[in-house]
């Protein structure tokens, strides 16, 4: 059983395959995890495509199944996984974090409250909210 | 910015919040914001437009000339350190009375011009410290514990991902040596940046 994290949370795969620094989805597993699709023209997500060059295309997608990993990577994200390979985290670039932030929308989240009950940023949408952090330690 | 869920319960218990109190335990919050300390303040408008981006909430590196045995600060240090706080609510509530009429919001341009923009060593850092986080909840403390000493190496201005891995006292504060031989190490750096108003310290 493989853990994944993403931006979209935590997820244990059954189906998932890790070799070396590669990490093998099932297309509709990595869709869910990531957002990206396998279409003709490459991997896709948010209406957008990147084609892949035939080396790298043969690298990452085989069949039905999909190397989040070498997209990630491919794509200049960052991608880490524990030393036995059962958990993998894909995370995002500085350059998509930085832009987010320079468009001055304050970006999304979903956390939970102590009992559990998430909350959005994007519910308090019409007031002005103050996001302040603090912690235990 | 608490992994362990039940760490913040007792502070939250006591304060009664009348807003919602989330759990960030993987600090997504700091990466999304680019947040390195708490506390750690945003301001955000009706149409989920940034009008301050992430700086100190009212915070003031006073705690530094603390003397750490009597835990007593100098009188102007504690003064100052009192004035930040206040002023920077003060500021909040101007705000929210004024909305973009008050002088302490940004407009676009100056938001845009306060911003800082994480590198792609932070970016790894926190990928590293969401592995690290992932593996303590599974019981893998000691590989857990080097992913976040990775996490900091790639981050160290990160005072967020440092004091999560780092040893607490009874309290449950990283205040312990390590803490303050770190601190200690910032020479002349701020521990809490300047906050961006007038007559802040």
């Amino acid at each position: 059983m493989i853990t994944l994290v993403t931006d979209r949370g935590e997820v244990e795969l059954a189906g998932a395959e890790a070799a070396g620094e590669a990490l093998w989805l099932r297309a509709e597993d990595a869709e869910a995890a990531t957002g990206w699709t396998l279409k003709a023209e490459g991997p896709c997500r948010d209406g957008v495509c990147v084609p892949l060059p035939p080396g790298r295309a043969e690298a990452i997608v085989r069949g039905e199944r999909l190397d989040v990993a070498g997209l990630w990577r491919h794509l200049g994200k960052p991608v880490a996984r524990s030393t036995r390979g059962d958990v993998w985290v894909l995370g995002e670039a500085a350059r998509e974090r930085g832009a987010a932030l320079r468009s001055l929308q304050a970006p999304d989240f979903a956390l939970p409250d102590p009992a559990g009950r998430l909350h959005r940023l994007s519910d308090h949408r019409g007031k002005k909210v103050l996001l302040v952090t603090w912690a235990s330690w | 910015m608490d992994s362990r869920p039940g760490d913040p319960l007792p502070w939250i218990e006591a304060a009664r919040p009348t807003y919602p109190t989330l759990i960030d335990r993987d600090h997504r919050l700091a990466e999304l914001y680019h947040m390195v300390n708490v506390p750690q303040a945003v301001w955000i408008d009706e149409t989920g437009r940034i009008v301050r981006p992430a700086e100190p909430a009212g915070a003031y590196e006073g705690f530094r000339r603390m003397n750490r045995a009597t835990r007593e600060m100098p009188e102007e240090v504690a003064r100052a350190t009192a004035q930040a706080k206040h002023a920077y609510l003060d500021a909040v509530r101007d705000w929210v009375r004024r909305g973009p009429a008050s002088p302490y919001a940004y407009d676009a341009g100056a938001a845009d011009a306060r911003l800082a923009l994480p590198t792609e060593a932070v970016a790894e850092a926190h990928v590293l410290f969401r592995l690290g986080q992932a593996l303590l909840r599974r019981g893998e403390q000691a590989e857990g514990d080097r992913w976040l000493a990775e996490a900091s190496r790639r981050h160290p201005d990160s005072w967020c991902i440092w004091r999560q891995g780092a040893a607490v006292t009874e309290l449950g504060l990283a205040a312990r040596p390590d803490f303050w031989a770190r601190v200690d190490a910032l020479g002349d750096r701020r521990y809490y940046a300047r906050i961006n108003m007038p007559g802040m310290p």
